[in-house]
């Protein structure tokens, strides 16, 4: 059973050549057995029988920063610790009413701050082929969740990177759609103008399945629009013939720190590419060297207000006899949130305050323009952009937990796509050994497009997964 | 004895909108509910919530604004203002800042800097005592109130005194009630007034340190706050001292001012654009469609009054800024069908206010005289039906007991003397023989001495006769 892939199972269910009950079970159970530590919570709820809908009776794991009606919820953060929404997110709302069956919610980053899910509150995620590595982040628990079969698929969230940088560590397919597409009730913020729901699957197919489920106008979001045109799910047989596909130098060759292997990878892909018939051509985003910068700005600033909320007035924890409000305040914040989640919100206050706002807040806004201008000049000469979705294969834990910045350069090549709203997909295209030596390790190839551009994504990204024909999943029973 | 420094005052006001929901979320609105029964996860700030905007919200800022002379701006944002109070559920404001709704505008003598629209906070209840934060034991916070849409008013320190501020806010209330928008009531709290206070030497241009105002709930209160500190700082500056800047509390009861907090905790706000809200765009089509919908104003009355009715500028003022007053005016006016506005207008605006007030009704409006009535007696008198005087005692019976004037002449004979059936000639030469030096008098040319005729003309008919006719025929048979 755990080995159709989801549309195939999906598929199954409604043909009736494969019990949903059945299937549910299998996957409760694996899900039990999790040794990847990718669940921090089950779901027991009993779906509606008989299942109904486009997904009828497909479980999906669903990351701990999205709210569901009396389950807990925590975003990995103690803050947050036996908080109960009393309301469920949209894009959880819209799977549920097209018959599919949340699983659990899976770990994270604390409040989705993090590249590696070392920084949960509740422990890290390990990654399915080694689990002495990260599995990436921040949506590393749906990551290691789909990659060691512990769920057909998962939803996550992308801010900088978030669901394409675990997909690519982890050797399975992310998708962060354009900004917008996807409702953003009911998902926890961290940065308003850049977080963006999106499935982590073990195909393209699937992951165009899901978008088209979830995607759509939300009169609760007014920053939602959906994808007006719709999304198509690619057939099998998709062609690359003729398309137009540019390599960005500064996300490519020019990466400071990218390893050999990811590199060796990156130039086979492109081969590929060009014997499928792409018209494959280097190009350039100039600005994106400062992304990074420009992202680590911009984000804390808007999560320093968004996490101004958790002050232990109204629900999550809060410190036991403070003498007076200010220290209700400092001791439940000290001691509900993480290291980094404190880091961040430092750094966004201080870009945000008096005599430093135009300095950096305004300065960064104006990066971020100056990037999407690129992308949109690149794209008047390429149908679509291609790099290494990180710069290396999955890392130690505890390798970077010493250097924030070095954690938040695995986002290097990611970032850019988020500041300016566009979509991008991960695809496994490959395996490398890490620079430090060891057996090889799954590499992502990474591919976006303009706004709105996810049929034409997406049929890209099936044809190409088509040609590499990559390996599904680790070792059997590596998440259990 | 005239202080050689000129206060400088400039206002700030909230008004709380009639609209039947919340500013950013559907949780209706209603004055005096049981606490935390209009609440939503929206303006609870729970995790994963967005705000969407109150549509009709907008369009009764709009109506503030042009009511208020602004330009409207094409496209305003929303800005998040950001501290931390029990108050406020997100720990920021949703305001504007930069670019608000209106701008640039005036009513009456006084310039508006800006108008603008937010968020009200939740209401704060302090157990104990005086019911203020000090001394107090705990505080209760009721989420009712919170996300009332707000709309803030802003003026240039254009006021001088306090008299003048507590009438210019009378002018203020008067309007936005006519718009409908808003009760403006301040027991209730949907209007609130801060007043921003400094003095200068008289004649200089350069602004004082100012101080502020807060927490006054009534005009009266705000107009003895204000004198209360125009001279306290005079006491200061007069002594060689200078005025710190501070927010400061006045207590009625006791006349005194207190110190609230200074500078040293002046807040820095840290505003950036909300990312959850798109633009408010407005089209200049919207704007003169709202323009031509706006019903006629207080200053526009005023002016009108003066210039076509022919009141003289304070019965003009009156009856233009008091609503009721100035209905009760139209109506009658309309009524009366040989008295013209401006006789009804001094009738209205003269006697009946003046025996409401002695009869101690709440309002001239809402006496036992009806508009019939009052309409009825101002014809009476214009008809010379009844001379003046009687007209007077009439109204006063009529505000304590009600009644139609021409039933009560009728029944009583009050009706005027008026010569033509020979009874008005025979008291005048009654009079002139009983008084034959002030007759001589007359005769010689000195007409102060008519005085005492017309009063003997008076008594002997129990001043039933018209004045103007007796005067007439005293001339006439006199030869003056």
């Amino acid at each position: 059973m755990v080995e159709l892939s989801a549309h195939e199972a999906a598929a199954a269910i409604s043909a009736g050549d494969l019990d949903s009950g059945e299937y549910l079970d299998t996957y409760r159970a694996a899900a039990e057995g999790d040794q990847l530590n990718a669940y921090l919570c089950p779901i027991d709820d009993e779906p509606a029988a008989p299942p109904d809908g486009p997904l009828a009776g497909m479980p999906v794991a669903i990351k701990d920063i999205f709210c569901m009606e009396g389950v807990p919820t925590t975003a990995a953060s103690r803050i947050l610790e036996g908080y109960r929404p009393p309301y469920t997110a949209t894009a959880v709302e819209r799977l549920q009413q097209a018959g599919a069956v949340p699983l659990g919610k899976t770990n994270m980053d604390e409040f989705a701050m993090g590249s590696s899910n070392e920084n949960s509150g509740y422990g890290p995620a390990l990654n399915p082929w080694d689990r002495s590595r990260v599995p990436g982040g921040s949506s590393g628990g749906s990551a290691a969740a789909v990659a060691g079969g512990l769920a057909p698929w998962a939803i996550g969230t992308d801010t900088g990177g978030s669901i394409r940088q675990p997909a690519a560590l982890c050797g399975i397919v992310g998708l962060k759609p354009t900004y917008g597409s996807i409702s953003r009730y009911g998902m926890i913020a961290f940065a308003s103008s850049l977080d963006q729901c999106g499935p982590l699957t073990t195909s393209v197919r699937d992951a165009a399945q899901l978008l088209a489920v979830m995607q759509g106008p939300d009169p609760r979001d007014s920053t939602c629009t959906g994808i007006e045109a719709g999304v198509e799910v690619p057939e099998p047989g998709a062609s690359l013939e003729g398309l137009r596909l540019g390599i960005p130098k500064e996300l490519a060759g020019e990466v400071e720190g990218m390893e050999a292997g990811v590199r060796d990878v990156f130039e086979r892909n492109i081969a590929l590419c060009e014997e499928l018939g792409a018209e494959v051509a280097e190009t350039e985003l100039p600005h994106a060297a400062h992304g990074i910068s420009a992202y680590y700005v911009l984000a804390p600033a808007e999560a320093s207000a968004n996490l101004a909320r958790y002050d232990g007035v109204r629900f999550g924890t809060r410190s036991p006899e403070p003498a007076d409000l200010t220290e209700m305040y400092e001791q439940t914040r000290a001691a509900g949130f993480g290291a980094e989640v404190k880091r961040r919100i430092m750094l966004g206050t201080y870009a945000l305050s008096s005599g430093y706002y135009d300095a950096y807040y305004g300065q960064a806004q104006k990066v971020r323009t100056l990037i999407a201008r690129d992308f949109d000049r690149a794209f008047a000469d390429f149908d679509l952009l291609l790099t290494p979705t990180s710069p290396t294969v999955a890392f130690e834990l505890g390798a970077r937990a010493a250097d924030p910045l070095a954690m938040y350069m695995s986002d290097y090549c990611t970032v850019p796509m988020s500041l300016a709203g566009i979509p991008a997909i991960s695809i496994p295209s490959g395996m490398a050994a890490p620079a430090g030596g060891g057996p090889e390790l799954p590499v992502g190839l990474q591919i976006c497009g303009p706004a709105y551009s996810e049929t034409r994504l997406l049929a890209a990204a099936q044809a190409l997964e088509e040609a590499l024909t990559f390996d599904r999943a680790p070792a059997l029973g590596a998440g259990s | 004895m005239a202080s050689a420094y000129e206060p400088v005052i400039g206002l700030e006001i909230h008004v709380q909108l009639q609209t039947r929901t919340k500013m950013f979320c559907g949780c209706e609105l209603e004055f005096g509910a049981e606490p935390n029964t209009h609440t939503c996860p929206v303006c609870l700030g729970h995790p994963g919530t967005l705000p969407v905007t109150n549509e009709q919200a907008v369009e009764f800022g709009i109506q503030v604004a042009l009511a208020l002379g602004c330009e409207v701006a094409p496209h305003s944002i929303f800005h998040r203002k950001n501290y931390f109070y029990p108050d406020l559920p997100k720990g920021y404001q949703i305001s504007q800042f930069d670019i608000p709704l209106g701008s640039a505008g005036s009513l009456g003598e006084v310039r508006i800097h800006r108008v603008h629209l937010e968020e009200d906070a939740a209401k704060l209840t302090h157990t104990g005592g005086s019911g203020r934060i000090h001394g107090s034991g705990a505080s209760l916070v009721d989420y009712n109130r919170g996300g009332t849409p707000l709309v803030e008013i802003v003026t240039e320190p254009d006021i001088r005194d306090a008299a003048t501020a507590r009438e210019w806010l009378t002018l203020l209330r008067t309007t936005i009630r006519q718009l409908g928008v808003s009760d403006v009531n301040m027991e209730e709290g949907s209007l609130r007034c801060d007043a921003n206070i400094s003095i200068r030497p008289a004649g200089t241009e350069t602004l004082g340190t100012k101080t502020e105002l807060k927490n006054m709930n009534s005009f009266r209160f705000i107009e003895r706050g204000i004198e209360a500190e125009i001279e306290r700082q005079r006491g200061i500056v007069e002594s060689g001292g200078e005025v710190d800047q501070a927010t400061m509390h006045f207590d009625p009861a006791s006349g005194s001012l207190t110190l609230l907090r200074s500078k040293e905790f002046a807040h820095d706000y840290r505003y950036f654009p909300e990312p959850d809200l798109v633009p408010l765009v407005v089209g200049p089509e919207r704007i003169e469609a709202t323009r031509a919908g706006l019903p006629e104003l207080p200053a526009a009355k005023r002016d009108r009054y003066e210039s076509e009715v022919g009141l003289n500028p304070d019965a003009a003022a009156q009856l233009a800024f008091d609503t009721e007053l100035g209905e009760f005016f139209e109506q009658a006016a309309e009524q009366a069908e040989q008295a013209d506005a401006k006789a009804v207008a001094n009738w209205v605006t003269g006697e009946l206010v003046r025996y409401s007030r002695e009869s101690d009704f709440e309002h001239p409006a809402r006496t036992e005289a009806s508009v019939a009535a009052v309409a009825s007696l101002a014809d009476l008198v214009e008809e010379k039906t009844i001379n003046r005087k009687v007209g007077r005692e009439i109204l006063a019976r009529l505000v304590s007991e009600g009644g139609d004037p021409a039933a009560i002449v009728e029944a009583e004979g009050l009706g005027a003397l008026a010569g033509g059936d020979g009874a008005l000639e025979a008291a005048v030469d009654a009079a002139i023989a009983a008084e034959p030096e002030a007759a001589d008098k007359v005769r010689a040319g000195e007409m102060k001495a008519i005085g005492a005729l017309v009063g003997a003309v008076m008594r002997e008919t129990q001043g039933r006769a018209d004045g103007g006719e007796v005067t007439r025929l005293l001339r006439e048979k006199l030869g003056g």
